[in-house]
């Protein structure tokens, strides 16, 4: 209709179209070159040298769910951070956790966050949590052509589903297929060793503290073998960020009381270097 | 083909205007108060999915009167523009100023441009700051003007009216049931100075609240808080003259008892030609989009 709508400073025709809720699909009409998916990469050889995030953890409980993450970025042998923040609020009732490639990390939730949000204006109605965990898988399938040159980003996604009224945890692989795991889950390169340790601690009956205490447990496993996953930082007083989701939302675990965790399992461990012991049979 | 009539340029304007505003009359009024802790919204609205009124951002609410899908149209583009403006740079720099430009350069730009009708709306634009001297609000009527507006503000059918009759009595710093009552108040009056009940249920409230701990501070008020906050207890009744109506256990009377004094005072207001008023308040203003008029 306007020859340049540009220069009546009006909104752009794009703005006023009915029809997505989506931010992405609207960014992918007004401005392409802004999603991260959209660019265009150099043909370059081998790896790109940047900071990498390391282990999440999440947990599952009766009342909701933890996610945790560990606080050291690295790049190579380097620690690159150590004090980043890998665990992020999605939105009310659910929580991301990242490793991979921190900078394009960052984006994406920041992405991810806002799509959330913009659904939420738009519909008067949050997304469904399968609907959340979906859009996340497509966000990290357009990220493909960057994890091929080593650039991955693969989250653990952590929410409460208020139609079931349960804490769901689901883990995603770097081409965006998407897996819902039962109790327990983590990703990054201290995973494994979280894995175990909390495969031997984990139960159906965790209280919230208990839940809290076993991801603080299982990053402390992944910290004594994986040497890209950071232990608890006594002398600088960094500690993993845990975060808890029940019916009442989002949490964010104080930096006191995952101290206090942390510090409590240091004490036990001075005596138990392996930590707790699960029966053997 | 015949030749068509000349038509003056201040006539066709004055159709169009005349023609936005009959349509925005149609619709109820609704109006937008500061409180001590922000900024409340209330309107009369019997659906509860169809909302008038709605977050745009964090500190940034929008209220609409007049026709439905033209400004929920404006509504979701205000989304877009502030969450983009957001992504692009950082969430403090998406301000209610901004928001009100773009809209005004969207109303005025299609209020003037001959291929299209004009927009039935008279939209509301506010942000709450994190003291009251912060707060900002601007109404955008139909034209693309921007009006800058303290204290309190009502669009929609007699907004003239309710206005004048919210002038009087609002006071900085009322608490939320003080507000929320003197709204309602200014709502249920009808045109020839009468009363009407307005129900809890037929009430849209919501507010932008600066003591909201979460960074988005839209939330709107239903159910048990809002009838909690209606249900008058003595201190929250009518504002201006307080200590007269505090023996009075029902917040409701002094009201009507007052209509009656007020009536003919409220009804020459309304009497006013109404294109005076936007264009007058408008004048000074720095932020006021002159779109040609």
């Amino acid at each position: 209709m306007e020859a340049n709508p540009r220069s009546t400073g009006r909104l752009p025709a794009a703005f006023l179209t009915p029809g997505s809720s989506s931010f992405m699909d609207f960014l992918s009409h007004h401005s392409p070159d802004m999603l991260p998916g959209k660019r265009s990469l150099p043909p370059l050889q081998g790896a790109i040298e940047a900071p990498h995030g390391t282990t999440i953890v999440a947990v599952s409980f009766p009342g909701g769910v933890v996610l945790a993450g560990d606080r050291r970025a690295t790049m190579g042998n380097m620690i690159a951070q150590r004090d980043i923040e890998k665990v992020f609020p999605a939105d009310e009732y659910s929580a991301v956790g990242i490793a991979g490639t921190a900078g394009l990390a960052v984006e994406m939730v920041k992405l991810f966050q806002l799509e959330l949000e913009h659904f939420e204006k738009v519909e008067g109605a949050q997304l469904s949590l399968e609907g959340k965990a979906n859009r996340l898988s497509t966000m990290i399938r357009s990220n493909l052509a960057m994890a091929m040159q080593g650039l991955a980003v693969v989250p653990l996604f952590a929410g409460w589903d208020v139609d079931r009224q349960k804490g769901r945890i689901f883990s995603y692989d770097v081409t965006g297929g998407r897996s819902e795991e039962v109790g327990y889950a983590s990703t990054g390169s201290g995973s494994i060793f979280a894995r175990g340790a909390m495969k031997k601690l984990y139960r159906e009956d965790l209280t919230e503290e208990q839940a809290t205490t076993l991801v603080i447990q299982a990053l402390y496993d992944a910290a004594d073998d994986d040497s890209a996953t950071g232990g608890p930082d006594v002398a600088r007083r960094i500690y993993p960020i845990v975060t808890v989701i029940t019916d009442e939302g989002f949490r964010r675990v104080s930096d006191a009381e995952s101290a206090e965790i942390a510090r409590a399992i240091l004490e036990r461990r001075l005596e138990q270097p392996d930590g707790p012991r699960a029966a053997l049979l | 083909m015949s030749t068509p009539f000349y038509v003056s340029p201040q006539q066709a304007m004055a159709d169009r205007a005349e023609y936005a505003r009959k349509g925005i009359a149609r619709g109820r009024s609704l109006v937008v108060l500061q409180y001590a802790d922000g900024i409340v919204f209330v309107g009369e609205n019997p659906s509860r999915a169809l909302h008038k009124f709605s977050e745009i951002y964090d500190r940034i609410g929008f209220a609409a009167a007049g026709k439905y899908n033209e400004y929920e149209n404006l509504r979701i583009g205000g989304v877009r523009y502030a969450d983009l403006r957001g992504y692009t740079y950082d969430r403090d720099d998406v301000t209610a100023r901004g928001l009100a430009n773009v809209y005004a350069q969207t109303l005025g730009t299609i209020f003037s441009s001959a291929g299209e009708k004009p927009y039935e709306v008279e939209l509301v634009v506010a942000e709450v700051g994190a003291t009251p001297d912060g707060d900002q609000i601007y109404r955008l009527p139909h034209d693309g003007s921007i009006v800058d507006e303290h204290g309190s503000v009502a669009v929609g059918g007699s907004s003239e009216q309710i206005s004048t009759y919210l002038d009087q009595r609002h006071r900085d710093g009322m608490s939320l049931a003080e507000a929320l009552k003197l709204a309602v108040q200014a709502l249920s009056r009808d045109t020839n100075g009468g009363e009407r009940e307005i129900p809890a249920e037929r009430l849209e409230v919501a507010v932008l609240d600066r003591t909201r701990p979460q960074q988005r501070k839209f939330k709107r008020i239903v159910g048990r808080q809002l009838s909690r906050l209606l249900e008058a207890d003595g201190a929250a009744s009518t504002p201006t003259d307080a200590p007269s109506d505090t023996e009075e256990p029902d917040g409701a009377t002094p009201a009507p008892a007052e209509a009656p004094s007020e009536a003919p005072e409220v009804s020459e207001t309304t009497e006013k030609p109404e294109t005076k008023a936007p264009e007058g308040k408008d004048s000074g203003k720095p932020d006021g989009k002159d779109t040609g008029k």
